[in-house]
């Protein structure tokens, strides 16, 4: 068995054998010739299988060590799909600390067809063991969290699922299976935002599911062309390309964050920072909440957007982008208040990035206001 | 602005004939997934690709705009349009759909909405009577599919949103077969028109893709939740794609629909055919109303053949047409409903409503029709070989 750099370099080659083709073709077709009655190819409609996602499909689940992937339009189109398994009466035990748009969809969506969420700090896996009844189909979870990078004992978590025979959803995002292999600790079924580290390039949407298991796949097989959330084959190899380089860039994310880290955790200006020690990604509170829009508009090369895992660094504010879902109190209550901001650290020159943040603060000080 | 304009004009010249920023007149592929917010209170127009995206925005105005609705959603396929315009009912609802109504369609209704509580009645769309007799006080929606797919049978949307609007439930009408071209529900009643983009609109099989338009705004933000929510958003450079094929829309359908008409005229004067299904033939039950309610028959017919084993000596031997699924092709395609489009429906649902296993679905693309022709008689020839052997 190879290492998962080796796997990621290597991603589509040996997959053509008609030209030795080293990088995959794109498949556009929609339509599989038919040789006659039941003689297929073993494809026939593109949204039901195309070669270039299925290569795809192929790799996530080698990488992430699951019986079949899955790709889809979004991260969200990932959780709609699966969400897809459930049914009017079901009860899922949610992560508290969550993507503001994974809330919206269980809250402002599922809720009206019967599926009811019950939100704990999954940090304690006790909290999750007194939350289940008999109707509870599910937990998922998000580790680290997104935005307070609160890790999850996933194997602890896999314990309980199996003692309940119920299902261990993971959302694998932040970390990737370069990272953390969560069907390795004992998940079912894991979950990529594909836009984020695994693209890396904030050119493509994209989602990933990953399961283990003949019967949830089967049942994951039939709701993914049913519903027909899937990925088209241009954005299927566009993923790929970037996955060959994850290896390369996470390393580099990780020792920048790693560094930055450093530098906000001694800075006069900063409350706390949340960084779990590995990744790319991490929190910070800045002092005083007024202080976050001259912050924000004192960066010149941090690039103040939504989303995560690209090359270019990105700070977010998850109270008004990604969190802006989730009623205040709420929000401020679980951690994500008005001083946070989320920082999703590039390959840049790390020297670059950590003068772009100290000029950013000194603008502040200055009382200068910079467009 | 544009609204002057005929539908083949307006395929061309429409709200993104000219991108402002550099004059191209076809549309960038925008690939961020992101955008950069120059203000922390105020944000830009795009924030984050699944929300809004301009390569995505730029078809859906243009699908809202040859639809005649306020607004259009691009999705990543047909069934991912369908089935996030389903959702906008909540459990409890009940819908009234058309009873050969596409297989994907009938799988999504039975064993996905189903279990999340969404009621609904299979009827016979072209019997009023039925449609009103399935009505219950909890019907939200009626789910229209004209011509249906494969019979071709002709609903009449005016009759069925009439008594849609009495009580307050929405209509949906797959729009696939016919196009804003040939037919354009919004302005004969309907909420909202969906589209299997992958058939005639992009018409290449080149690009799975899905499309959806509303005519109230408040219909629009409730979907425009929904697409975001749920994230089943056409990637750009598949937008892009129909936005191409949209352009030679009228050109390509008004020739595929002449062959139809021809190849329709030959196969209802065959000895070795049943039945021929096709809006246009005197005897289709519909033949007026299809009349009154579009601007044409479309370019896809079925036809029975004598049984099963003439199906099959017929598919064996036809050269031109790709045998496979999908349909609305440059290239002609002809199907087998009950082992392709329909499969997902059980053999007795599939009886019932008429859907034979001697069935063809025939979607005629831009051969010459005489070279079509010519090719069904030579695999006639077979039928009919294998016939005398008996």
């Amino acid at each position: 068995m190879y290492h998962t750099e080796t796997k990621l370099a290597q991603i589509g080659n040996r997959s053509e054998d008609r030209t030795g083709a080293v990088n995959p073709p794109v498949y556009f077709s929609t339509a599989y010739r038919h040789e006659g009655i039941g003689q297929s190819t073993g494809y026939d409609y593109s949204r039901t299988g195309n070669p270039t996602r299925q290569l795809l499909e192929e790799t996530i689940a080698d990488l992430e060590g699951g019986d079949r992937g899955f790709a889809c339009s979004s991260g969200m189109a990932a959780i709609f799909t699966v969400l897809s398994l459930f049914q009017s009466g079901d009860e899922w035990i949610v992560s508290d600390d969550l993507y503001g748009g994974t809330y919206r969809l269980l809250e402002q969506g599922y809720k009206k067809w019967g599926l009811c969420c019950k939100y704990v700090n999954t940090c304690h896996p006790e909290n999750i063991e007194k939350e289940i009844t008999p109707k509870t189909r599910a937990i998922f979870l998000e580790t680290p969290t997104n935005p307070l990078m609160q890790q999850t004992d996933i194997a602890a978590v896999a314990e309980i699922a199996k003692k309940y025979g119920i299902l261990l959803i993971v959302d694998n995002t932040f970390y990737t299976p370069l990272l953390q292999q969560p069907i390795k600790l004992g998940a079912d079924i894991v979950i990529h935002s594909a836009t984020k580290y695994l693209g890396g390039h904030n050119d493509v949407l994209a989602g990933l599911i990953v399961a283990k298991g003949e019967e949830i796949c089967e049942q994951l097989a039939l709701y993914h062309n049913g519903a027909g959330a899937t990925l088209s084959p241009f954005d299927s190899w566009l993923l790929m390309r970037g996955m060959k380089t994850l290896a390369l860039r996470m390393e580099k994310h990780e020792k920048n964050a790693k560094a930055v880290a450093e530098f906000l955790n001694g800075h006069p200006d900063v409350d706390d920072v949340l960084y779990p020690g590995r990744g790319g990604m991490l929190s910070f509170r800045i002092k005083d909440e007024a202080w976050v829009d001259p912050f924000l508009r004192g960066l010149s090369l941090i690039t103040f957007a939504e989303s995560l895992g690209g090359t270019e660094s990105f700070i977010t504010y998850p109270a008004t982008q990604t969190h802006a879902d989730i009623p205040e109190e709420k929000r401020i209550q679980s951690g994500v208040d008005n001083r946070l901001l989320r920082f999703s650290v590039g390959i840049e020159d790390v020297r670059d990035l950590i003068a772009d943040i100290e000029k950013a603060f000194a603008k502040i000080h200055e009382g200068v206001q910079v467009r | 602005m544009t609204n002057a304009y005929s539908f083949q004009t307006k395929l061309l010249h429409n709200s993104h004939k000219i991108d402002p920023a550099t004059g191209a007149v076809s549309v960038p592929i925008q690939h961020a997934s992101t955008y950069h917010q120059f203000d922390v209170d105020h944000f830009g127009k795009y924030d984050y690709s699944r929300s809004l995206n301009p390569t995505r925005e730029a078809l859906e105005d243009v699908i809202a705009e040859l639809e005649g609705g306020v607004r259009g959603f691009a999705f990543s396929s047909g069934m991912a349009a369908i089935s996030t315009a389903f959702l906008l009912l909540s459990a409890g609802d009940h819908v009234v759909i058309t009873e050969d109504v596409y297989g994907g369609t009938f799988r999504m209704v039975t064993e996905v909405l189903s279990r999340l509580g969404i009621e609904h009645t299979f009827v016979d769309m072209t019997n009023l009577e039925e449609v009103r007799q399935a009505v219950r006080p909890n019907t939200k929606a009626f789910y229209v599919e004209t011509p249906s797919n494969p019979l071709l049978k002709v609903t009449d949307i005016r009759k069925v949103s009439g008594i849609a609007k009495e009580i307050g439930a929405l209509t949906y009408v797959d729009n696939t077969f016919l196009t804003p071209a040939l037919q354009r529900p919004l302005e004969l009643g309907a909420d909202i028109v969906l589209h299997s983009a992958t058939k005639f609109l992009s018409g290449h099989s080149d690009v799975v893709a899905g499309l959806a338009v509303v005519k109230d705004e408040a219909l629009a933000a409730r979907l425009g939740f929904l697409q975001n929510s749920f994230g089943a958003v056409l990637g750009v450079q598949d937008a892009w794609l129909v936005l191409r094929g949209l352009k030679t829309l009228h050109v390509r359908l008004k020739q595929s629909q002449q062959s139809a008409i021809q190849i329709a005229h030959y196969l209802d004067a065959h000895p070795l055919v049943r039945k021929v299904h096709f809006p246009e033939l005197e005897h289709h039950p519909q033949h007026d109303l299809q009349k009154r309610q579009a601007d044409g028959p479309g370019a896809v017919l079925s036809f029975e053949l004598e049984n099963e084993e003439a199906l099959r000596a017929f598919t064996k031997h036809v050269k031109i047409p790709v045998f496979a699924v999908s349909l609305g092709a440059v290239e002609s395609i002809l199907s087998y409903p009950a082992k392709m489009s329909h499969a997902a429906m059980p053999s007795e649902d599939r009886r019932k409503r008429g859907i034979a296993d001697s069935l063809l679905r025939l979607s005629v693309g831009l051969e010459n029709p005489d070279d079509l022709i010519a090719d069904f008689e030579q695999a006639f020839a077979y039928v009919r070989e294998g016939a005398a052997v008996k």
